[in-house]
């Protein structure tokens, strides 16, 4: 790991650590976070960091641009990764049916399986979440197995329900609320990832482990989840 | 019920916009704000209002009607929308007061797109995450912290009464539109990626404001650029970053910008770049001019002192 410092903006500079996705990059941008903000404190406009990086902007009217790069630097010198105890496990209980996941039989297809079959496969592994973005509280997780990774829609969706959860290549997502999207829906939870985004307080954070795990109609309703189809909702 | 100014008729676009929100990119919420920021400054320090309040960001005019239910100062700046108190026609360079039963309205861009209504104290708006900017695509903020613009129907009020009203300085430039808009921007790191005939491009063409513009980001179209890069490992996007997708036409990312993203950028525009941009009408003509961060952070630093 090399830290590099490079100018995003006016005000802003990104802090490259990697240049490819691993999950094991996770540690050490949770660490940076950590550092940097303790190192800024109130000189700290925003930080946001992503699979490889960190963009930092800072208050220009206290700091200069030499000064804000010294402090990165000084602040990263000795950056020794977050312990691997970090992240959470979140188990995400998902209704996948063709009325809310109307790419299941895409998905299926292209992957050369049945669709319980998909389902099950989707649902056997731990993926990490990457980063947070596109939407409050929308956590880009990954990676799906080679077998089930599908490229977007070729024209998105203008809307795509609250609590959809979708594929797109080898990443898969859930959409806190409903907002415009490309990815193969697969089915839909009723965890309010979108209401613990505008707490400040998101249910799903960097470095964190998510399964996914398929439930019933009736239990996915009892959780007081919206069962309108998805395409009725557009 | 509290008294404030009653909305008539709902323009195509007016929202309640504050400074921004700020410290929260890494939980995937966007910035916001004012997108002329500098106009909407100057209403608030008419007022005699902090550079925070939240003020009433008017898009476009049409017809947005809001008719006073008490007697209210309130202050003006930004574009010309052709703004009338009753019959009379308003500058949008000053304060101006309604008795009860006057109605201010706005018709049509005439110079520049934005402009701002600012309130004595600051617009009453829920509080999210430390702003009360409104959001359309994250439904966050606004009169009723839904994201939605303003309605036919919802009352505007506010927070103070105290008024020290000034007068717009003279000699006070307004972002707004010129033939030709010099936007200043700071060179990123990828721009190394650009070859160098498109970076000649990028600096000496002109370039044309599209259609597709709005809060989130505003397209530009010229002679497309190349980049060696197609897309990117997605990372945090800076206000005023100018993305270049594969069809080589730039996208300035606005306040509403989402706050990752994986296209390739040349840089940022500076604030007040922003600004005048978000000024600026389909079909203008703007163009990029390279400076340095320490040159930028300078023009900024001078640009804040004027409200010292």
């Amino acid at each position: 790991m090399r830290v590099r410092l490079e100018t995003a903006a006016m005000d802003a500079i990104t802090v490259r650590l990697f240049d490819t996705i691993n999950e094991d990059n996770m540690a050490w941008i949770i660490a940076a976070e950590r550092e940097l903000r303790q190192a800024f404190e109130g000189n700290l406009i925003d930080l946001t960091p992503s699979y490889t990086t960190l963009l930092l902007q800072y208050d220009c009217t206290r700091l200069s641009f030499c000064e804000a790069s010294s402090k990165i630097r000084h602040a990263l010198n000795h950056l020794t990764p977050a312990d691997t105890e970090y992240g959470r496990l979140h188990s995400i209980p998902v209704w996948y049916d063709e009325s809310v996941g109307p790419e299941l039989q895409r998905v299926a297809g292209s992957a050369g399986m049945s669709v319980e079959a998909l389902i099950r496969r989707h649902c056997e592994h731990d993926y990490c979440v990457f980063a947070l973005g596109f939407a409050p509280g929308y956590g880009f997780m990954g990676l799906v197995e080679e077998a089930l990774a599908t490229p977007r829609l070729a024209t998105p969706r203008k809307r795509v329900a609250a609590g959809s959860v979708g594929i797109a290549d080898r990443q898969t997502a859930i959409y806190p609320l409903l907002s415009p999207g490309g990815w193969n829906i697969l089915g839909r939870t009723a965890v309010p990832l979108f209401e613990y985004a505008r707490q400040g307080e998101p249910l799903l954070r960097p470095g964190d482990k998510v399964r996914f795990r398929a439930i019933s109609k009736a239990d996915f309703e009892a959780d007081g989840g919206d069962t309108t189809p998805l395409e009725e909702r557009a | 019920m509290t008294p404030g100014l009653f909305v008539k008729q709902a323009g195509p676009l007016a929202l309640i916009q504050d400074a921004g929100r700020f410290g929260v990119s890494h939980l995937g919420v966007t910035q916001g704000g004012a997108a002329d920021w500098i106009s909407c400054r100057w209403a608030n320090w008419l007022l005699g209002n902090s550079p925070e309040n939240a003020a009433l960001e008017i898009v476009m005019g049409g017809n947005l009607t809001l008719e006073a239910e008490v007697e209210v100062t309130l202050a003006l700046v930004g574009a010309d929308l052709e703004a009338r108190l009753d019959d009379k026609p308003l500058t949008a360079r000053g304060t101006f007061t309604l008795a009860p039963g006057q109605r201010l309205s706005f018709r049509q861009p005439k110079d520049g797109l934005r402009t701002y209504l600012a309130f004595p104290g600051g617009l009453i708006a829920p509080e999210v995450l430390g702003s009360r900017a409104c959001t359309a695509r994250e439904q966050i903020g606004g009169l009723h912290d839904d994201g939605r613009p303003l309605q036919a129907g919802d009352r505007l009020v506010w927070q103070g009464s105290e008024l020290a009203p000034r007068f717009l300085p003279r000699g006070v430039q307004l972002p707004l539109p010129r033939p030709v808009c010099a936007l200043p921007i700071v060179l990123g790191s990828q721009a190394a990626q650009f070859a160098g005939r498109s970076l000649y491009q990028a600096f000496n063409q002109t370039w044309t404001v599209d259609q597709r513009a709005d809060r989130m980001g505003i397209r530009l179209t010229g002679s497309p650029l190349d980049s060696a890069l197609s897309g990117i490992v997605s990372e945090g996007i800076p206000l005023g970053g100018v993305q270049i997708p594969p069809d080589g036409q730039p996208i300035v990312l606005m306040n509403d910008r989402q706050t990752i993203g994986g296209y390739p950028r040349i840089g940022a525009l500076t604030p007040s770049a922003c600004a005048r941009l978000a000024q600026c009408l389909p079909g203008a003509q703007v163009r990029l001019q390279p400076i340095s961060a320490t040159q930028a952070q300078m023009t900024h630093r001078r640009q804040l002192g004027v409200w010292a």
